[in-house]
């Protein structure tokens, strides 16, 4: 457990504190996941993702429900995460997150915190319509846009 | 793309958890429904991790390391604290094949040498039974109670006569009977060897008998009760599946000397 700490807390907790912000609430979000991955080892099934990708939307989960002060929404049994890329050597990983910077940073404001707002603030499509004061539609489009554009940058590394 | 257009935008905001509402009841149904749509929905959770894997920070204090282990040391072992991962599966899986080719090899050669076994044993069985009637033949012939019966045709014909001969021994209920000449018989029908008892009693049945091609024939060791004295030995013409009493007339008799 102490070298799967090693190798996979940094993902997890920088999940965590870019969503909550607050490095406490950041640290018992990763005392609950490495606790759930000690008690449940079974939970991760290898044969559907790497660790660190399952282990970082593990991390979002988690920290949104804690962010939005509600119970978790989907059990990490259920969390399956189906990745193209191979990220389990580290490295691959950086290079992968250093496009992703990348590409946000790339992306019209407006979409980028579109995508941000759902994804690491846990806001669901109406609640962004109406904190930014754009229509639904838009705002849907904006998200997958930006999604889209993510994936065209990773499938074009 | 194969995916239903008028549900990609909904797909993308499910799959980073931004649905809602009847919205979502909506997609959910129709993915329950449709492949492609959750194929599409699998691999934009996929770019969604990107997001996720985009987070750089600081490495979580070494407080946090602490803190877990010194938990986890309060904590019962689990049953098995140890991650599926793939190369350790496909370890398992390739260990359970070779358990089971190897079981598969071994259960068939067990199953050879089973039956070997027993054919092995059918084979001492049958030996040991030839040579125990060897050595009763052996026993019976040097007996000292052994004599012997000549049996004559009772109305003497034309060379060659049929003729035989009885060894017998009461006290192990053994008997010999070879005969020769004899004359063939009809269809449904045999000889039939009869032990003449000394006591008057009635004759008993030993041993039906049917001629070869050169009129010979033989009986050895029906089932007799032991220590009968035998006055003669006797033969008729019975049914096939033989009589409990003989069928007169009585064709050849032969009495001990």
């Amino acid at each position: 457990m102490a070298e799967l700490y090693d190798r996979y807390s940094s993902v997890v907790y920088a999940v965590a504190l870019r969503v909550l912000g607050d490095t406490s609430a950041a640290e018992d979000v990763l005392q609950e996941i490495f606790m759930q991955l000690w008690r449940n080892p079974g939970a991760f099934d290898a044969g559907r993702g790497n660790l660190a990708p399952w282990l970082a939307v593990i991390a979002r989960n988690r920290a949104v429900d804690a962010l939005r002060k509600r119970r978790p929404q989907v059990d990490i049994e259920d969390t399956v995460v189906s990745v193209e890329p191979d990220m389990a050597a580290e490295a691959d990983r950086g290079r992968i997150a250093e496009k992703v910077r990348a590409v946000l940073k790339e992306l019209p404001p407006a979409q980028r915190s579109a995508l941000e707002m759902a994804y690491f603030e846990g806001y669901s499509h109406s609640e962004i319509a109406e904190k930014t004061g754009e229509p639904l539609g838009t705002i849907k489009t904006r998200i997958r846009a930006g999604l889209m554009q993510l994936r065209k940058a990773v499938e074009a590394r | 793309m194969s995916v239903h257009e008028q549900h990609a935008e909904d797909l993308a905001l499910y799959a980073l958890g931004a649905l809602a509402g009847d919205e979502k009841t909506s997609l959910e149904k129709h993915l329950s429904e449709c492949g492609s749509c959750r194929r599409e929905l699998e691999q934009l959770r996929g770019d969604a991790v990107l997001l996720a894997l985009s987070t750089a920070g600081p490495k979580p204090p070494a407080r946090s390391k602490t803190r877990l282990m010194s938990a986890l040391e309060r904590e019962p072992r689990p049953q098995r604290a140890r991650l599926r991962v793939p190369w350790l599966a496909a370890l398992g899986w390739f260990a359970a094949i070779i358990i089971l080719v190897f079981g598969v090899a071994l259960w068939k050669q067990n199953t050879r040498l089973s039956s070997t076994i027993s054919e092995l044993s059918g084979m001492l069985e049958r030996q040991r039974a030839e040579s125990e009637q060897a050595r009763k033949l052996a026993d019976l012939m040097k007996a000292p109670d052994a004599a012997s019966y000549v049996v004559m045709p009772v109305k003497m014909k034309a060379p060659p006569p049929p003729s035989g001969k009885a060894v017998y021994s009461p006290s192990r209920s053994g008997l010999i009977f070879m005969a020769s000449n004899l004359h063939s018989l009809p269809a449904g029908k045999a000889y039939e060897l009869w032990l003449v008892p000394k006591d008057g009693s009635a004759p008993m049945p030993a041993g039906m008998f049917k001629p070869d091609a050169h009129g010979g024939a033989m009986v050895v060791n029906p089932p007799l009760p032991a220590g009968v004295e035998a006055k003669a030995f006797a033969i008729t013409v019975e049914p096939e599946q033989g009589s409990a009493t003989p069928t007169l007339p009585i064709i050849m008799i032969g009495t001990g000397g």
